[in-house]
């Protein structure tokens, strides 16, 4: 079953290398992005229903941009502080994944 | 007048349910490799031992058309048997009978013999292989699977509950695998996931090959959802009945003694462990030198690699081992291999069995994801299932126990009953450079030549603390052992441990860190 003939890398644990192997869970992790609030991504994948929003358009705090549905519920997708729209990435009857970079604001 | 009419009216009823879902049905189950629900329990039952319960139930349902369908057994098979003179009961669902679906007369079956497993305190084997709810029997059906995932809790600890996944075992279902103690399963064959890929496609549009999702690969590597990963469906009953042979047959009991015999060739410990602490070696090797007839039995062996867990004998008795794995990301703790360790400990202190562990661990995994999937929670099952437990315990460090690692993997502190050290040990807040880098900083900085005064504090640091003689001045370590007399020690210290007792103040339960 195991690979054995895998490579024993360096690994590092605080101050000191090891020789050691990787798991394939360990290789395919994902690495950590800083998140930018200027971009709001999806936090559920389902189908843009309806953007209720234009690009340049000027909105406040809670104002809602668009309407997305997941999991049999509409969910608004609101404006997380006063600002513009800087670019609509998603159009109308579109299906996105988790984490898809929906709208731009600045 | 003859009864010979009855019976073999009686031999014809049987023959006609016996035939599952028909030859067609057969022949479909064959073609996708698979055996049939009642070969597979002949499979693993010994020879003439099955008894079958409840062959002659039908469903109940009427509507949408089902008052119309007969279906055998009402899809699936439950019985009793032996496994090595063990006796078990057994279910296996039969795919061949609308697809193994489970209607309320199927999960009664189920929840039949589950009842009768608790009651007799015998192991209870669940084979799946089902396509899940029979939705035309409605919320019937969905009161079945609770009634199933009830039981499974309540006879939790009670007496051993496997699983077998032998064909799809979706949705719903899938959550009683998931509360049993041992989930078996096999290449190309098991199909485990809440939302299978069609929905996954039709909702998020992505797009997922069934094995991919939910195969026995991905849930034996990945997920940590099985713990025994096998090429065929007799390589799987193998594994189950040598499991069988590991464990009691309930919590009251101890499990089966086998003659005693001496570890098999002659390596010597010393020679398996390179004198580079920074260098790896597969602490099952080391395993292998300590059990009887080095039998090891591991489990989840593709899961967090980095921890090895399993069954070994030691004069005959049950063990349990927990043992870092150095010669996989270096041996650390983090999230899956603490879960992992974690629910062994709790399943050996639930059957009565020893539990012995080999240290050698540069602490746990730093990095932004393993904070992030909760390192904290999942870290602190081992510390919660190690204190918990009164078990015997023994512990051995081989070479590294860093920091909160240390405290983790059965320490003294945490009550273990024997703590054992090779001279190798290391016993430390953290490594020696760190340590250095930290302690002597000033020194370090203000030296003429750095790095030749960090490379010294190095040094000192090693051989003062870089022992095991620190702890053991303390009594923390009981006793520092040449690594060739690790089984005669390990023999010594469950001699003295057979009647061992440890009382727990009384409670209704612990509220460990799920």
């Amino acid at each position: 079953m195991k690979d054995d003939n895998q490579e024993l890398v360096d690994f590092q644990i605080l101050s000191l290398k090891y020789k050691t192997r990787l798991t394939r869970k360990f290789k395919e992790r994902k690495k950590y992005e800083v998140p930018d609030p200027n971009k709001l991504k999806s936090v559920i994948p389902g189908t843009v229903v309806e953007i209720k929003a234009k690009k340049g358009q000027k909105l406040k705090e809670g104002d809602v941009i668009l309407l997305l549905e997941a999991m049999k519920m509409i969910n608004e997708i609101h404006m997380p502080f006063d600002g513009k729209i800087k670019k609509i990435h998603v159009e109308k009857g579109q299906r996105i994944s988790k984490n898809f970079l929906m709208v731009e604001i600045e | 007048m003859s009864l010979k009419k009855y019976i073999l009216d009686l031999r014809k009823r049987r023959e006609k349910v016996q035939q599952g879902g028909g030859e067609k049905a057969i022949e479909k189950q064959t073609a996708m490799g698979k055996m049939t629900a009642r070969e597979r329990i002949l499979a693993l039952l010994d020879q003439d031992s099955f008894t079958e319960y409840d062959l002659f139930v039908e469903h109940e349902a009427r509507d949408f058309g089902m008052d119309k369908k007969q279906l055998h057994g009402d899809g699936v098979i439950i019985g009793t048997g032996t496994i090595y003179g063990a006796p078990v009961c057994v279910f296996a669902q039969d795919f061949t009978v609308a697809g193994g679906s489970l209607g309320l007369m199927h999960a009664r079956k189920i929840t039949k013999i589950m009842d009768h497993a608790l009651k007799m305190r015998v192991p209870l084997i669940g084979i799946n292989d089902s396509g899940g709810a029979r939705i035309q029997e409605g919320v019937n059906s969905l009161a079945g699977y609770g009634e199933i995932f009830y039981r499974n809790t309540i006879a939790s600890g009670v007496i051993p509950q496997i699983s077998v996944i032998l064909g799809p075992c979706a949705g719903g279902a899938v959550y009683s695998p998931a509360l049993t103690d041992f989930v078996f399963t096999v290449d190309k064959i098991s199909k485990m996931f809440i939302t299978g890929p069609n929905v996954i496609k039709t909702v998020l549009g992505e797009e997922i090959s069934m094995e991919d999702l939910g195969g026995a690969r991905v849930h034996a590597e990945i997920t940590g959802n099985a713990h025994f990963f096998a090429n065929s469906e007799a390589e799987c009953f193998d594994q189950i009945k040598k499991l069988i042979t590991f464990i009691p047959w309930n919590n009251k009991q101890k499990a089966r003694a086998f003659p005693p015999k001496p570890p098999k060739g002659k390596t010597k410990i010393e020679d398996i462990i390179p004198s580079d602490p920074k260098n790896p070696y597969d602490v099952r090797d080391v395993i292998k030198a300590i059990v009887d007839d080095s039998d090891f039995f591991e489990i989840q062996e593709l899961f967090a690699a980095n921890i090895v867990i399993g069954f070994g004998r030691m004069n005959g008795e049950t063990i349990g081992f927990v043992a870092n794995q150095p010669l996989v990301l270096a041996g650390v703790l983090d999230t899956d291999s603490s879960d992992k360790a974690a629910r062994f400990i709790r399943y050996c202190d639930a059957f009565n069995i020893p539990i012995i562990t080999l240290e050698d661990m540069p602490g746990y995994l730093p990095g932004i994801d393993q904070e992030h999937a909760g390192v904290i929670r999942h870290g602190a099952k081992v510390l919660y299932a190690y204190s918990e437990a009164t078990v015997p315990k023994i512990t051995v460090i081989l070479r590294k126990a860093y920091g909160g690692g240390y405290i983790a993997m059965n320490s003294r502190h945490l009550h273990a009953d024997f703590m054992f050290a090779w001279p190798t040990a290391e016993i430390a807040v953290m490594g020696p450079e760190g340590a250095a880098n930290i302690i002597f900083k000033k020194e370090i900085e203000e030296a003429d030549d750095p790095e030749k005064m960090r490379q010294l504090k190095v040094q000192e640091y090693k051989e003062k603390f870089a022992n095991p003689y620190v702890a053991a001045a303390k009594g923390y370590i009981d006793s520092v052992i040449e690594p060739d007399e690790t089984r005669k020690m390990l023999l010594h210290a469950l001699d003295v441990s057979v009647s061992k007792e440890d009382h727990r103040p009384e409670k209704k339960h612990g509220i460990p860190p799920f």
